[in-house]
């Protein structure tokens, strides 16, 4: 089974790393529900990638590496954008303030945070890693 | 994302298609942004066909609901699958906004 794929940096690649994501997560007989939230959760982080990362620029790329060991689900998002996520930015958000003011985005992280155990950010020089795990006991 | 439009009198329903995610949920958004949008007292939403949905397509909805409210127009959301219904639990969205198991409900609202 394919455990990585590179996709360029456009929206409409998200698809093509959901689909990515439920076929490899299909052969372990995880209910719909669970691999909907992870699928959603990778599609969360890729899209702050593809856009705000790496600004819907084509000739940029991700490289997605899945595994599944202990069972355990992790997933690897490299690219290598100047602008690094800065998690320590991230605050929670107040959804009853964001419906009075009509604000449109900023709660994908809050999804991600909230389905996976861990969460992590990492810059290597140019090299930016993100981390996701969660336990499918 | 696939929108079809029925209208009444003073209720509009919108049945959604496909995936709603950052690629494809400006279509949504712009529906929801039509000024005459406002003129109905009822917007219903009919998730049966709505496979997916990212904070991108949840954007769109908390976006305009205080819009809606201050306009006196209802928004309900009706036929929704589980997996998508259990997205606006993770966010405790399903507490802020008209959730309803069928269309009979939805009308009733």
């Amino acid at each position: 089974m394919k455990h990585a794929i590179r996709i360029s940096c456009t929206r409409r690649n998200l698809k093509v790393v959901r689909d990515f994501v439920s076929e490899f997560l299909l052969s372990y007989h995880l209910s719909e529900l669970v691999i909907n939230q992870i699928v959603l959760a990778v599609d969360e982080v890729v899209a702050n990638l593809i856009i705000h990362g790496n600004g819907e620029d084509e000739s940029q790329f991700l490289d997605v590496r899945v595994n599944l060991q202990n069972q355990e689900f992790s997933i690897e998002i490299e690219d290598t954008n100047l602008t690094s996520y800065s998690p320590t930015s991230y605050v929670e958000p107040d959804l009853q303030e964001y419906v009075r003011i009509g604000k449109k985005g900023g709660v994908g992280m809050m999804l991600v945070n909230r389905i996976m155990d861990r969460v992590e950010f990492t810059t290597d020089g140019t090299r930016n890693l993100c981390r996701l795990y969660k336990k499918l006991s | 994302m696939k929108i079809t439009q029925q209208s009444t009198e003073s209720t509009l329903t919108l049945s959604l298609d496909g995936e709603l995610d950052a690629s494809s949920s400006v279509v949504l958004d712009t529906e929801l942004s039509k000024p005459e949008i406002l003129g109905n007292q009822k917007v219903l939403i009919d998730c049966r066909q709505l496979n997916y949905i990212s904070s991108a397509g949840l954007g769109v909805f908390i976006s305009h609901l205080q819009t809606f409210q201050d306009a006196g127009v209802k928004l309900v959301f009706f036929n929704m699958q589980d997996k998508v219904h259990n997205v606006f639990e993770i966010l405790g969205l399903d507490s802020l906004m008209t959730i309803v198991p069928s269309e009979a409900e939805a009308v009733a609202v």
